[in-house]
């Protein structure tokens, strides 16, 4: 995917917004209601930069390297590559050490 | 039939699934967003001691734990019923680039090289598996998010956080692609 020689992360991702944008644009402008009969509603994301563009970053890094974001991490747990589940314990240490250093990190 | 089922799905095919998953949770007045797991899970072990981010009644996200439990026997299922002996698709520029980097042609979904059990047993090895999974877990819970959580719900809702994020995913990606992976292999 990174190296933009295969189409098909692009074109699931990109399917998907696709999907999603006019999807979620409806559901606001017929305000439809989910299953418990409460409107549907999107929280707007707290407004920064540097969280998002250096959490994102150091996100890119392992995604690169590890080849999996957390969904595919436990799906191929699931599918057999219990090496997976390695790289799994360390996310939710990475996580614990986010929360941990929360306060001094640049936000 | 068989062979559509068991052949890899269509990328456009795998996007309406993506997609469908995002509505289906908010019509049940949920959210699309799978790393807020790994914030549960630091939760539910009690780490709500140590850090303030971990410290909040993490039983209402347990739907969320059942949504990670699906994918892990979902996983399970398209290995013992839906996959075949084909591996994985990848580019025969790919391949060549991944020869220079001591990584074989596919053989199966995952990289043998990397994620065989030997690979826990060698130092580097262990050292990409973990190093890679900390900082996915460090960067998705700084920003707030994964590529479920930015990449298709904050896209979807046109969120301009989850465009920076994006962002920043891709950044990193490209950096570690082009400039690190080099180095270590």
């Amino acid at each position: 995917m990174f190296r933009f020689q295969a189409f098909h992360m692009y074109g699931i991702i990109g399917t998907a917004v696709t999907i999603g944008i006019i999807g979620v644009a409806l559901i606001k402008k017929f305000k439809i209601r989910d299953f418990h009969g409460n409107p549907i509603t999107f929280y707007p994301k707290e407004k920064s930069f540097t969280r998002y563009l250096l959490g994102g970053t150091i996100f890119g890094l392992g995604w690169a390297l590890s080849g999996a974001c957390p969904g595919p991490m436990v799906v191929s747990i699931g599918y057999g590559y219990l090496t997976m589940a390695v790289v799994f314990l360390f996310a939710i240490i990475g996580t614990f050490l986010y929360g941990y250093f929360r306060d001094k990190l640049p936000n | 039939m068989n062979e559509v089922i068991t052949e890899t799905w269509s990328w456009w095919f795998s996007g309406i699934m993506i997609a469908s998953i995002m509505f289906f949770l908010l019509y049940f007045g949920q959210s699309f967003g799978f790393s807020s797991n790994l914030r549960t899970i630091c939760a539910a072990a009690g780490l709500g001691k140590k850090a303030k981010l971990f410290d909040f009644n993490w039983k209402t996200q347990i739907w969320n734990l059942v949504f990670l439990i699906g994918a892990v026997i979902g996983g399970f299922i398209a290995k013992q019923f839906l996959s075949t002996d084909i591996p994985v698709q990848i580019s025969n520029e790919t391949i060549a680039d991944l020869a220079k980097l001591g990584i074989g042609a596919p053989t199966s979904l995952q990289p043998r090289e990397l994620f065989s059990f030997d690979a826990i047993l060698s130092v580097k090895g262990f050292l990409v598996l973990a190093m890679g999974g900390l900082m996915v877990g460090f960067g998705s819970r700084y920003a707030g998010g994964c590529t479920s959580g930015h990449a298709i719900s904050g896209l979807s809702d046109l969120q301009l956080p989850s465009l920076i994020a994006v962002i920043g995913f891709f950044i990193g990606g490209l950096a570690m692609t082009f400039f690190i992976l080099p180095l270590i292999f």
